[in-house]
């Protein structure tokens, strides 16, 4: 009970932190954590497979990055797309390739799902590389940001960085939520227990098949919902963001964060993008730029969390909130 | 005459070249323990497995209520009505031993793709995942995760597992194995109370168990029947006692 009633005060703190910003911090650091939160909506999504339902996918930028896409041919030359009907289109999109790739990979399980799925994401890849598609290889500007007109009305503007910023946070807590309502029901303690022991769900009397693709759709729509936003932000789009190389990033830090917390994901994406700027940043010591060989400390880094934190950084936490509660124990007794 | 809950017909599996169950017709009615003996690698476990469609056969028929299930899915042939335990011990470890009953329970609602209230609102569920455990005295063990239970226990919450998703058949796969003395007591008197409303196949080696229980018993010797019928018959009978029951368990 006081494990989950620190872990709910820690989590406000962060919430509150992440509200003040945009009044303490310039506007470089506005948009770095929009992107970071961006990265966390995506982190979760691909949690939802990896870390609840046991499905490791190694291709879910195909789904962020389709996303992206779809707004880029919603906002032709320097014509703005409509908020409200680009993005719920986005997300159909991608959750509709979900859908189409969730039908076949998911008859596979283990190392076989990451492969498959791994090369459906490099087929949409290609389709987009190697094709004159939205500018092949070389990608496409996304000159106006989406507007959030209603019948004239404007709420919010995305080209003001702050607006942008506080759309994405509550976006960010929408989905926790969403995901969490979503754990707790009939449906999340299905795919849970298909983690756990598929075949005994099946003999329990579950299909699971269904469960697994409505969960991967979902993932993917909400992966979706996280590349319109990246998109949005960045003003371009190439076939990088559905690149395997992204889809490993991302899966990188829900395993560097913790798995199957939701808590993790977002740790991990915000940790993995602040760690990736603090290395880069290192100075040229001796001759050698530390700075520009950053992936290898990441890598190195990364290979510390999982070989001493089994449950990534938020272990970490964990380690810390039992290490403090142990002399408070002692003393009670 | 009363109608068998299942049957099977000429029931066969192979597997490559082998014959792991071979043209086995067998019925099982509701009051009744059927109980499945035989040596190591007889094709018990699979002949469980083909009746809870974990396993799919190479011919023959299983006949459920007068409706062949051959060739369905587990979570079908669950849906049923047919409920297995296994041999060795298929729980969720992590969770908690209400959770394990509670999500065999959930699995009796229509459906499961309910995304917003919260699972544990569901009282009907709750309340027939305690009462299951109830049944198999495991409720004052409901808050404590799976993987601390005995071996015992386990063997226990199994049952109360394939009790929650209200079956008419019990398909039970050596429930008694690796237990104590005490604990299959317990097992022995729990089952012999379950028999009143389910059919039941019972796969075990343990004789005293089989014998106390039995209502009527079949030898299986690599993947055929070797004899079957009331357990005096099997008791006396000269061919089961050569390939399988040694002189001393039958002289107790």
């Amino acid at each position: 009970m006081r494990h989950s009633r620190l872990a709910a005060a820690v989590l406000f703190a962060c919430l509150l932190a992440l509200v003040l910003l945009p009044w303490f911090a310039e506007k470089y650091y506005i948009q770095l954590f929009t992107k970071m939160m961006i990265m966390a909506i995506f982190a979760m999504s691909l949690d939802l497979l990896v870390g609840y339902t046991g499905l490791v996918s190694l291709g879910h930028a195909a789904f962020f990055g389709l996303a992206g896409y779809v707004l880029a041919f919603a906002a032709p030359q320097y014509q703005a797309a409509n908020l409200w009907l680009s993005l719920p289109l986005a997300m159909a999109v991608s959750g509709l390739l979900a859908l189409a790739i969730g039908v076949l990979v998911l008859r596979t399980s283990g190392i076989y799902f990451i492969m498959v799925t791994l090369a459906f994401a490099q087929m949409v890849f290609f389709v987009f590389h190697d094709t004159k598609i939205a500018g092949g290889a070389d990608g496409i500007y996304v000159y106006a940001k989406p507007v959030a007109a209603i019948a004239g009305w404007e709420p919010f503007s995305l080209e003001n960085h702050t607006h942008f910023y506080f759309v994405v946070l509550v976006l960010l807590v929408l989905v926790y939520a969403l995901l969490r309502m979503l754990l707790a029901s009939l449906f999340g303690r299905v795919i849970v227990g298909i983690r756990v022991n598929e075949q005994r769900m099946r003999s329990l009397g579950y299909r699971t098949f269904r469960y697994k693709l409505v969960c991967f759709v979902l993932s993917g729509a909400l992966a979706g919902m996280a590349g319109y936003f990246a998109a949005a932000q960045f003003g371009f789009v190439s076939p990088d963001i559905l690149g395997w190389h992204q889809s490993g990033s991302v899966l990188m830090m829900v395993i560097l964060g913790g798995m199957g917390t939701l808590n993790g994901a977002i740790l991990g994406a915000f940790a993995m993008m602040l760690l990736e700027l603090g290395f880069q940043g290192l100075p040229v010591v001796g001759g050698v730029d530390i700075g520009k060989h950053w992936q290898l400390l990441m890598g190195g880094f990364i290979v510390f969390v999982v070989l001493l934190l089994p449950h990534g950084l938020l272990g970490l936490g964990r380690l810390a909130s039992r290490l403090l509660r142990k002399p408070a124990e002692a003393g009670d007794g | 005459m009363v109608e068998a809950v299942l049957r099977t017909e000429r029931l066969t599996k192979h597997f490559g070249g082998l014959a792991a169950v071979n043209d086995i017709s067998l019925e099982f009615f509701t009051d009744q323990i059927h109980a499945v003996i035989g040596p190591n690698g007889a094709g018990k476990t699979t002949l469980t497995s083909l009746l809870s469609g974990d396993l799919l056969p190479t011919s023959g028929r299983i006949v459920l209520d007068g409706e062949d299930i051959a060739g369905l899915s587990a979570d079908r042939v669950s849906q049923r009505g047919v409920g297995r335990s296994y041999q060795k011990t298929n729980i969720f470890l992590p969770f908690t031993v209400f959770e394990n009953c509670r999500l065999a329970a959930q699995s009796r609602l229509k459906s499961s793709m309910r995304f917003t209230r919260p699972a544990l609102r569901y009282d009907d569920v709750s309340r027939e995942a305690l009462r299951a455990l109830a049944e198999v005295s495991l409720e004052h063990r409901a808050q404590e995760l799976a993987a601390t239970l005995s071996h015992g226990e386990q063997r226990q919450l199994e049952i109360a597992m394939t009790l929650a998703t209200r079956p008419r058949i019990l398909l039970l796969d050596e429930p008694l194995a690796g237990m104590g003395s005490e604990e299959s007591a317990r097992m022995v008197a729990l089952l012999q109370r379950l028999k009143q409303a389910h059919a039941m196949l019972l796969v075990e080696h343990d004789m005293d168990a089989v014998f106390a229980l039995a209502d009527r018993l079949t030898v299986m010797v690599n993947g055929s029947v070797l004899e079957s019928g009331a357990p005096e018959q099997i008791r006396a009978s000269a061919a089961v006692q050569e390939a399988y029951l040694g002189t001393e368990e039958l002289h107790q």
